[in-house]
């Protein structure tokens, strides 16, 4: 018996059983008071107030809300409010974090150390903090509506928000969406024909710019041709405030910004590590063998580049969508400010709305994680 | 062997900040001639060749190469690169390409010739190299020695004139450094005109024209490989051959 | 042929010196210059206004309100408002407390210099958490009770770091071994708490340790509120440590496992004496960076109800008497945010470069 309990194997087995029965122990402990407390505090459960009404309001919504809403729809506004927030400061941190990642390996010195001072900076203040200083700080120095700041007396910014003329689609949108479609396929076929081209000939053409050319002028041709143009809802001052218009709250402009600039820092962190990773040979091969600069960054540096880059940009683009959630110290909107905030306290079903919170970011986190494996195995640089 | 210069090397002086790499160099080297460099590690023998393909900036002096200057002229300097062709110590082939998409890029795109000719050309150099079979790997999954031959191979696809080897064997496993060596002898014997940096004495022993001897960034003591090996006049140059010749 | 000998030269004085290093950094080409003066233009927009506010204009001197008068900054709120930013609502007369948790810190830190013996290290430390512990909280050694809800500013967000990070690390470790285990169960479970604690935001963690957490246990048992947030932030750095600990794991080399298989050690011996010590020394570079990660993220226990540096700023800036001083509330905690985490990183790098030739 003894020599069993020495046997490797069913040591092993003995220890797994052992966490079983610990986790499943302490699962039922957890469990029955739980119950317990639950029915002393007579908070029900199951999931059947989600189809009740919220009876609350909130400030922006991507889609229809009002108070006779339920709280199914309270938590449907705030994913997407998580996801548009998200977007837009994954779009804008990329485009920052691109600049500054490369004008930190610029042989500038000047731009170079602005760059490092930059990430040294943003890099090491929390990002809660940052979004409570745009909020408290910059936004609340703007002036009141009646005083806005305007620009082309279209645009506004006040202490509302920021303030913009909405375009009204009607017909002519999906003209539009034709129009981008045709151009993208334009676009492929044109690509596919000028790569065979070079391929039987070894004539070049740089196709760049006329392909952005051409997606952005075909879907304008298009619209031309639809029966309504789009309208502008132009906002106008009515007595204190502004009426039309797309509105950007204050708390979506301070998130947006804080979100943008911290996140900036460990993109441009990521492409500088992409780039040098590079080794100098392979500029140095590049160019030994008659590359221009422009054909040895897209064909020898940039492919080899982005290979080292991709896997932690989409791990901060991660990071954004779960920093998103710190809209709850300045009350935008998303799903844990909502839900699991102004819901939570009036349904009081803390486990299930909390889990419903956390399988949002799970389910993106999965998604995402996801997608990077595939990506990440396409362009795998193969080995022995 | 024509009794024209092709590359002509006056005065050249470099600093690298204030450390003064290269003094005074004075150079000629005639078309099909084999020169090997040699030296102590710092001696400036590789910024030297680097130089010559504008790989380095230098500050004071001039080359010419086949009648073109080195300068900062974005035209001279391509057509340099296109006569002249440089092997590296770390091989320096590109991981994310195949072997033949590495060998086409050049004509491909520096070249503009059509793919199917370029890839012709491609497999020419790859069978003359022994590694045609290998066309389709990716370059880590060969082994240094090949590397280095497919190294060899890209370089000599666009045909240059000149070629210049910065140690190529230095970063070998010894056991494939003869299979790289003997590619070189090879392009030797062709009548190609070739600077080498390297230690390998018995490759210089056999194509050699000249053998050129650097130390501290000047030329010390230059002559024919018999009379460099067996008649070392310069005490340095006595002193490196010792140290080197030894094993 | 022979050569003669060359002289050295000095550069000329285009390639060298300060005029050189002006054309290459700045002024290589017309690109670059203009590049060189868009920066400048940046500073200008930037810094004057800024050292006007903060330094030129601003008010040091002075007992009340009443001395702030011009457009600078009121330094005069931080002066007044200092016990708050610095030690919460802790009580006046007991301040020499935490500040002797502070000096005995830099002793231990001292001490370490000197003794060799790890053990004993740990020991110290252990200690030193005991007395920190007895000291803020009291209750002990004729020390009066301090309520946890009277502790905030700078010293709650050391403790809840300082928790965080000591709490975390033994739950990470055994999560690392775990994932790095043959045992499918073990892995599974280790696996499935780190990638879920990774998924999710901290706050959403916060929240759970806030509000379902008591209802886990039976009635009497209670969690004050700092204990709940600290039950949290430990849980969730944990699965943060466990995978910088992985990291460190596979770096050692399949040869040392067998090299210690092979000498007869157990699993246990061999994990604790061979492997982990040197995958810790490979992962504190990154240990220290998940530590600044760490610091940064106890702000969210204001979200909470905690009063920690960050949740003074709104705290401090609605008494009655200082209203409207915001601003200088955040620009003072951005300070002392900024040069701690400034401070560690340049320590954390010191510590990787002193490692990266160690290696050699």
């Amino acid at each position: 018996m003894l020599s069993l309990l020495r046997n490797q194997k069913v040591r092993g087995i003995l220890f797994q059983l052992l966490t079983v029965i610990g986790l499943v122990a302490f699962l039922w402990y957890i469990g029955v008071n739980t119950i317990h407390n639950i029915e002393q505090r007579g908070i029900r459960t199951g999931f059947d107030f989600l189809d009740t009404t919220a009876g609350f309001a909130i400030n922006e919504s991507p889609i229809p809300y009002t108070e006779t809403s339920t709280y199914w729809t309270v938590f449907e506004v705030g994913v997407l409010n998580t996801l548009i927030v998200s977007f837009w400061a994954i779009i804008l941190s990329t485009v920052l974090g691109l600049i500054i990642g490369v004008a930190r390996l610029s042989k500038n010195w000047l731009i170079a150390k602005l760059a490092s001072a930059y990430i040294d900076t943003f890099r090491n203040i929390p990002i809660l903090l940052q979004i409570l200083f745009w909020y408290n700080v910059v936004l609340a120095t703007l002036p009141p509506p009646r005083k806005s700041m305007e620009f082309l007396d279209k645009i506004f910014l006040n202490n509302r928000g920021f303030i913009v003329p909405r375009p009204i689609f009607g017909e002519s949108g999906w003209y539009i969406i034709i129009g981008i479609i045709v151009a993208i396929i334009v676009v492929y076929f044109i690509n596919r024909w000028l790569n065979k081209r070079q391929e039987e000939t070894g004539e070049e053409f740089f196709f760049l710019p006329w392909g952005i050319l051409i997606l952005i002028v075909l879907p304008y041709i298009f619209y031309l041709f639809a029966p309504n143009h789009i309208v502008w809802d132009v906002p106008k001052l009515h007595g204190f405030n502004f009426k039309g218009g797309k509105v950007f709250s204050p708390e979506f402009l301070a998130l947006a910004f804080a979100l943008t600039i911290y996140t900036a820092t460990f993109i441009a962190e990521a492409i500088r590590s992409g780039i040098e990773a590079v080794k100098k040979g392979q500029k140095e091969a590049a160019a030994s063998i008659g590359l221009t600069p422009y054909q040895s960054l897209k064909l020898v540096i940039l492919p080899q580049a982005i290979r080292i880059a991709i896997p932690p940009t989409i791990n901060q683009y991660l990071n954004v969508i779960k920093n998103s959630s710190l809209a709850t110290a300045i009350g935008y909107p998303e799903v844990v400010t909502v839900f699991a905030g102004t819901a939570l306290n009036q349904v009081g079903q803390a486990i299930e709305m909390i889990s419903m919170t956390m399988a949002v970011y799970l389910v993106i986190s999965l998604v995402v994680s996801a997608i990077l494996n595939v990506i990440n195995h396409k362009m795998k640089i193969k080995e022995r | 062997m024509e009794d024209k210069n092709i590359i002509e090397i006056k005065n050249l002086n470099k600093w690298y900040g204030d450390f003064h790499v290269l003094k005074d160099i004075n150079m000629e080297v005639k078309k099909g001639e084999i020169v090997v460099v040699c030296g102590p590690s710092g001696s400036g023998k590789s910024t030297l060749i680097r130089c010559i393909n504008y790989l380095e900036q230098f500050q004071e002096g001039s080359i010419v190469v086949d009648g073109i200057e080195v300068c900062d002229d974005v035209k001279k300097i391509k057509a340099i690169r296109e006569d002249v062709a440089m092997v590296f110590q770390h091989f320096n082939l590109f991981p994310h390409l195949t072997i033949l998409d590495n060998l086409t890029l050049a004509p491909i795109w520096v070249k503009k010739t059509p793919k199917k000719e370029a890839i012709k050309i491609a497999m020419k150099y790859l069978e003359r190299v022994g590694i045609a079979d290998q066309a389709s790997k990716y370059p880590n999954q060969l082994s240094g020695g090949q590397q280095q031959r497919v190294a060899i191979a890209r370089s000599l696809c666009k045909n240059p004139t000149i070629m210049l080897f910065d140690e190529p064997t230095s970063a070998l496993d010894p056991e494939m450094v003869a299979e790289v060596l003997d590619v070189m002898i090879e392009l030797a014997q062709e009548g190609r005109t070739m600077i080498c940096v390297t230690h390998e004495m018995g490759f210089a022993k056999k194509v050699a024209d000249r053998v050129v001897f650097m130390e501290s960034g000047q030329i010390v003591e230059e002559n024919p490989p018999k009379e460099f090996f067996e008649n070392p006049e310069s005490d340095r140059l006595k002193l490196f051959l010792s140290q080197i010749l030894s094993h | 042929m022979v050569y003669e000998k060359v002289q050295e030269k000095p550069a000329p004085i285009t390639s060298r010196g300060i005029i050189r290093w002006l054309r290459e950094n700045l002024f290589s080409s017309p690109l670059n210059s203009a590049m060189t003066l868009l920066g400048f233009y940046l500073l200008y927009l930037i810094i004057p206004p800024f050292i006007k506010w903060a330094v030129l204009d601003a008010h040091f001197v002075g007992n009340s309100r009443a001395d702030c008068t011009g457009d600078g900054a009121c330094w005069l709120f931080i002066k007044a408002k200092w016990d708050m930013y610095m030690y919460g609502f802790y009580p006046l007369d007991l301040h020499w407390r935490p500040n002797t948790v502070y000096i005995l810190f830099g002793v231990v830190i001292l001490s370490f210099k000197f003794i060799k013996n790890n053990i004993a290290k740990i020991a110290i430390f252990i200690i030193y958490m005991i007395v920190t512990y007895y000291l803020i909280h009291g209750g002990a050694f004729g020390l009066k009770v301090v309520d946890t809800n009277k502790w905030g500013g700078l010293m709650l967000t050391i403790l809840v770091a300082g928790v965080g990070i000591i709490a975390s690390f033994p739950i990470g470790i055994v999560l690392a071994f775990g994932r790095q285990s043959n045992l499918p169960i073990i892995k599974s479970v280790s696996v499935t708490y780190i990638e879920f604690i990774r998924g999710v935001p901290l706050i959403t963690i916060l929240f759970m340790s806030s509000v379902i957490l008591p209802l886990f246990f039976p009635e009497g048992v209670t969690f004050n509120k700092l204990l709940r947030a600290l039950i949290g932030i430990s849980f969730f750095q944990a699965a943060y440590i466990a995978e910088i600990i992985r990291g460190g794991l596979q770096s050692i080399s399949k040869g040392q496992y067998e090299a210690a298989d092979a000498i007869g050690l157990s699993y246990w011996q061999k994990m604790l004496l061979v492997i982990l010590p040197q995958a810790l020394k490979v992962a504190i570079p990154n240990l220290v960076g998940s530590f600044i990660a760490l610091f940064q993220d106890t702000t969210l226990v204001l979200i909470i109800g905690l009063f920690d540096l960050l949740a003074m700023v709104q705290l401090t800036s609605t008494d009655t008497h200082w209203l409207g001083f915001e601003k200088e509330g955040y620009v003072f905690v951005t300070i002392i945010f900024w040069v701690f985490c400034f401070a560690m990183s340049k320590y954390s790098k010191s510590l990787e470069d002193r490692f990266n030739t160690d290696l050699r």
